[in-house]
């Protein structure tokens, strides 16, 4: 294989050989290297295959903007596809592979899309080719779109790395590190402002890297870089991030970085964060994003081997790769020229310089001419031979009338491209700064300053180095004095050598070829060709924004950084308007892709969400319980013996609190403490219960409404003395309920005097539930009576139990005899094992929150959340006596009283029997007058609640039904696939109805 | 991420810390049992939406905990001013 490694020159390391993998080939590199300079350095340009029509392709770009040469880099867990070779950096044993073609790189059978009759892929071909059958889009279609067009594949592992976040605060941010960004940073940190310098590339210096012929203040360009960032590294106010991709501009001055901090590496360090999010507030900020060259839209301008002329140059000069042996450079803009001559002496061949401009003149021109350099003015590149590398061009000339020529063929093996530079205001832009169109240039440049923005050198429209560095001093300076810092001006860098690159073209390059026959790319990533702009304009698609996304146009990983403007110049003059009239599309972040990794940082496995246990919860896993995530609690769900199912399980459970005692942990009841002189007036403000005359000591269960009159919360509430309540919410509910009625008491009830406290996680709950639950109880309990006349039903009391200080309620949520005892959460444990003992010789069982919802359920108790959904009001749900109706308000009163809240056909809560006692209901399944109800008619409700009862042998439901309570004793019937169920309507209480076991 | 000023704390805080609580100063009527089906209506449902100066309530839920009014352009997203709840809107230009 030939070498096209320079001999000397560059910034590679050449005393040190790395060993990589492309497609299982093996080749070498140096460190320094990007995977793409290290391939091309071995005369590899064929790095990947086409989107839509798997055309062979190169690198056209040598830096993130590279639409083409995507990879998938890493083995295992480590695999990330989509990288641009462009920027991997090269390291040893390093494993890429190509993407999008099979079996092989050099033979891909999807390379047929490419021959099919024009207008197949066509824009909007998903729309127009994959229509009919409707039904076969999900099975056929669109798996094999999929497949056929698909980018890199997921990893297969889970991923073996951590991320980490990091918030930053600065006086000034600078994005980017070439001209501006360093001289910005140099003036910036020097006047003592706090600086952030980051930069996508390893070293500091963007285009200085790859600039062979100026000089700064007497330096080669990387030499005054290297100094700058050598003086920067010992600024302690400044802050230089290498590797770091400012990817996002937010509100505020708020900017997203991303780090990568070991895909450099060949071993990465395991307890090393693979990358790192930055958060960055700053006051002020400079913008030196720089520009992209853009391509020249002329037919097969795709072929491996066309490359921007930056790129080329970059190769040559900052790797020392050599892109080709025979170049001919296509330009309409000065910098075309230093390519060349940077090439020539660098030992490429230059067949010619075909400048699409009339007359060329200036100090490029006379550089290329001093060079003896060939140069055509006037002309064109219409074609380019060759399939899986270029071989040569087709040229053209222009006539006067516009018409091109045919003017016969080159040989080469290198196409370069300059079509002018489009500057980067995609951060000026997010941080909603209005670009402006430069009608002289043809280009967007920023307008008006964002708040506290500079943007400067080429991200600014100023391509020249000397503007560069001194916007950028001057920048850096002005941001410092905005932070009140000033100590130390900076003198700008004088500068030497340097050609600027003037002229520029957009558009489709006139040829004379068949134009239904050729394909000139606009958009290299996506396939789109400017026949497809012009295609989607001629069938009426007028926003910039509609033509993107029907044709695809700047859109997938590169977001169009290469074909933006290319796409807009095509749709305006097929339109016939000014570019300015078209429009833009929106820059939106991320820049570059940013991993999931590093948006998600921690929050990943056991930190993904914060995690609740119960006091018990140790012990319950001991004995083997499985558990239910409810909110963000563990819940124990039931509590089987080896070898039982679940079912099995729950029907031991229910029955033996009925038989006897249940053991449950209740701690994830909300808990809210009311306390104050008003706290009985706030209270009868905020549930529909009236609450005056409660006595302390005694409970009652409270229904809490939102203003509109609906069911928002409930739970049993106990009055401790005149002045302080002790409120349960919803295991669920605690936060919205505290949030409630902290804005009620806040915004419209200032003027009580009443204090609120969360308690949920101060109290542990344990919950003796069953016939026998006093007879265990009372061996541990110490100062309360707890005889039936002393504590009644729905009574709380102060004591201790274990010795250890309680308020002991007397409630129930099971439909028997039941304590709550509530202890200092850090006593739950040991109260817990405590009564366990006790409960042993009575037969208690543990139960988990199944065999809960099975006994409420068996009782019509309702659950908030389950019989509710927002819509319900007491009424439906039969809780009118849980209404003061002697109140004058309370929240959601007046709403009770507006006519729709009386309609008889409202859904109502009911009870279901299937005719099958066997057959247990869906929850969520819908309820219809017929068995094959009628299409058009809506259903009359809906099961809310669903279970096999043991207690009666038999299955219930609950739901909510149209008119319910005027249908009892009526056959209803759920459809369900396979036929519908025959319910009969009933009250919603299945067993006890009278409460005598409750009054023991 | 935003930043918004809390009257009560006096400080810049993020985003984060705040949750949004509704358009502002729609005051619940001190007798609701005395209002009209159409007027109770208005009061729980219809607001202003404007495009451009909006008043409304926000939370400092992670931080003092108090809640307060904002007065916020709907475009832009920015925040003209803070104050603290019961004071009335401030004149303010866009």
């Amino acid at each position: 294989m030939t070498s096209f490694r320079t001999a000397q020159g560059g910034r590679i390391d050449r005393a040190r050989t790395l060993r990589f993998t492309f497609d299982g080939q093996s080749y070498t590199g140096h460190p320094g290297d990007t995977l793409a300079s290290a391939l091309i350095a071995n005369g590899v340009h064929l790095m990947g295959r086409s989107f839509k029509y798997h055309r062979p392709r190169g690198p056209i770009a040598a830096g993130a903007e590279e639409p083409n040469a995507l990879v998938g880099v890493g083995r295992g867990g480590r695999y990330t596809p989509n990288l641009r070779a462009t920027q991997v950096e090269l390291y040893d044993g390093l494993v890429a592979e190509s993407q999008n073609r099979w079996p092989s790189l050099a033979m891909d059978v999807g390379e047929v899309n490419d021959l099919v009759p024009a207008g197949v892929f066509a824009s909007g071909f998903y729309y127009k080719t994959f229509m009919n059958p409707p039904s076969a889009w999900k099975d056929l279609y669109e798996p094999i779109i999929r497949r056929a067009a698909g980018l890199g594949k997921a990893p297969e592992q889970p991923d073996p790395d951590h991320y980490s976040h990091r918030y930053a605060f600065c006086d000034v941010l600078v994005v980017g590190a070439g001209a501006a960004g360093l001289s910005a940073a140099l003036a910036a940190g020097r006047a003592g402002a706090r600086v952030i310098l980051a930069d996508e590339q390893p070293d500091l210096g963007g285009s200085l890297l790859s600039d062979a012929s100026a000089t700064i203040d007497g330096l080669p360009a990387a030499e005054w870089a290297a100094k700058a960032a050598a003086e920067l590294a010992g600024l302690a106010n400044v802050t230089v991030l290498t590797r770091t991709q400012c990817f996002g501009a937010y509100a505020q001055n708020f900017f997203g970085l991303a780090q990568r901090l070991t895909d450099h590496m060949p071993v990465p360090d395991p307890k090393a964060a693979r990358e790192r999010l930055w958060k960055v507030r700053t006051r002020e900020v400079v913008l030196a994003t720089g520009a992209i060259e853009r391509p020249l839209v002329f037919p097969e301008n795709d072929r491996p081997g066309v490359m921007l002329a930056s790129a080329a140059r970059t190769y040559l000069n900052r790797f020392g790769a050599k892109p080709g042996a025979r170049a001919v450079i296509f330009t309409a803009c000065d910098s075309g020229y230093g390519a060349a001559v940077d090439l020539a002496r660098g030992g490429v061949e230059i067949a010619a310089i075909v400048d699409m401009r009339s007359e060329a003149n200036g100090p490029g021109i006379d550089a290329a001419r001093a060079a003896n350099l060939p140069v055509r003015t006037g002309a064109v590149v219409t074609g380019v031979k060759g399939r899986l590398r270029a071989t040569g061009v087709e040229v053209g000339t222009i006539a006067s009338n516009g018409l091109v020529n045919p003017a016969g063929q080159l040989s080469c093996d290198l196409v370069l491209m300059a079509g002018g530079w489009t500057p980067s205001v995609h951060l000026y832009s997010q941080m909603r700064g209005k670009v402006r169109f430069d009608a002289e240039r043809q280009i967007y440049v920023p307008g008006d300053r964002a708040s506290n923005e500079h943007s400067v050198g080429a991200c600014g429209g100023s391509f020249g180095l000397a503007d560069a560095l001194a916007q950028g001093v001057a920048a850096g300076t002005a941001a410092a004095k905005a932070c009140g810092k000033g100590a130390t001006e900076t003198a700008v860098p004088g500068v030497a050598g340097e050609i600027l690159p003037r002229g520029g073209y957009q558009g489709a390059v006139p040829h004379h070829r068949d134009v239904r026959k050729v394909k000139a790319f606009v958009d290299f990533q996506n396939d789109v060709t400017a026949k497809d702009i012009k295609l989607a304009v001629r069938e009426g698609f007028r926003s910039i924004e509609h033509v993107k996304r029907y044709t695809t146009t700047g859109m997938a990983t590169d977001q169009g950084k290469t074909s933006n403007m290319n796409g807009l110049a095509i749709a305006a003059e097929t339109m016939g308007k000014a570019i300015p009239e078209v429009g833009l599309t929106t820059f939106r972040p991320p820049y570059t892709p940013v991993t999931f990794g590093t948006f998600a940082g921690h929050s990943r496995g056991d930190l993904f969400d914060p995690i609740r246990r119960t006091p018990s919860h140790a012990w319950a896993q001991a004995r083997g319980a499985a558990f239910e995530d409810v909110g963000m609690w563990k819940r124990a769900w039931y509590f089987p013996k080896p070898g039982e199912t679940m079912h099995a399980a729950v029907e031991r459970e229910c029955k033996a609190v009925r038989a006897s005692v249940g053991l449950f942990d209740a701690s994830t009841l909300g808990k809210i403490e009311v306390v104050g002189p008003d706290a009985a007036e706030f209270m009868n403000r905020l549930y529909t219960n009236p609450w005056t005359k409660l006595e302390p000591g005694r409970c009652r269960y409270g229904l809490m409404l939102n203003e509109a009159g609906f069911v928002m919360d409930d739970g049993v509430i106990g009055r401790l003395a005149p002045d302080r309540f002790h409120v349960t919410t919803t295991t669920g509910g605690a936060p919205r309920v505290l949030a409630h009625m902290e804005d009620y008491l806040q915004t419209e009830f200032p003027e009580l005097k009443v204090w609120l406290t969360s308690t949920t996680e101060q109290w542990a709950v344990i919950a003796v539930q069953g016939p026998k639950a006093r007879e265990v109880i009372a061996p541990l309990v110490e100062g309360i009576d707890l005889s039936p006349a002393a504590m009644p039903h729905m009574s709380v009391r102060l004591g201790t139990i274990c010795g250890v200080p309680t308020r002991l309620f007397r409630v129930s949520f099971t439909g028997e005899l039941g304590f709550e005892i509530n202890v200092p959460a850090e006593h739950g444990p040991a109260v817990w094992e405590a009564v366990w003992k006790a409960g042993e010789a009575h037969g208690m069982v543990p139960y988990g929150t199944e065999t809960m919802h099975v006994l409420r359920a068996e009782k019509g108790y309702i659950i908030v959340g389950q019989e509710t959904d927002g819509t319900v009001t007491p009424n439906d749900l039969g809780l009118d006596w849980a209404i003061g109706k002697a109140k004058p308000d309370f929240v959601g009163k007046r709403s009770l009283a507006r006519p729709d809240m009386a309609k008889p056909d409202r859904k109502q809560l009911v009870g279901l029997m299937t005719s099958d006692a066997g057959v247990v209901l869906e929850e969520g399944a819908q309820i219809t007058a017929e068995a094959a109800p009628v299409q058009g008619r809506p259903a009359l409700g809906h099961v809310t609640s669903a279970y096999a009862s043991p207690t009666l042998g038999r299955s219930i439901a609950m739901a909510l039904v149209s008119g319910g309570r005027a249908r009892i004793g009526e056959t209803l019937y759920v459809p369900m696939p396979s036929g519908a169920i025959a319910v009969t309507v009933t009250e919603p209480i299945f067993f006890d109805k009278a409460g005598s076991r409750l009054d023991v | 991420m935003l930043l918004i000023r809390c009257p009560y704390c006096e400080m810049d805080r993020p985003e984060l810390e705040f949750r949004y609580g509704g358009e502002a100063h729609v005051a619940r009527p001190v007798n609701p049992m005395a209002e009209s089906d159409e007027s109770w209506a208005e009061f729980l449902y219809m607001r202003t939406n404007p495009k451009g100066l909006h008043a409304e309530r926000w939370r400092h839920t992670s931080g003092c905990g108090r809640f307060f009014n904002a007065i916020r352009h709907t475009v832009t997203d920015r925040f003209v001013v803070t104050y603290k709840a019961g004071e009335p809107r401030p004149e303010v230009k866009p």
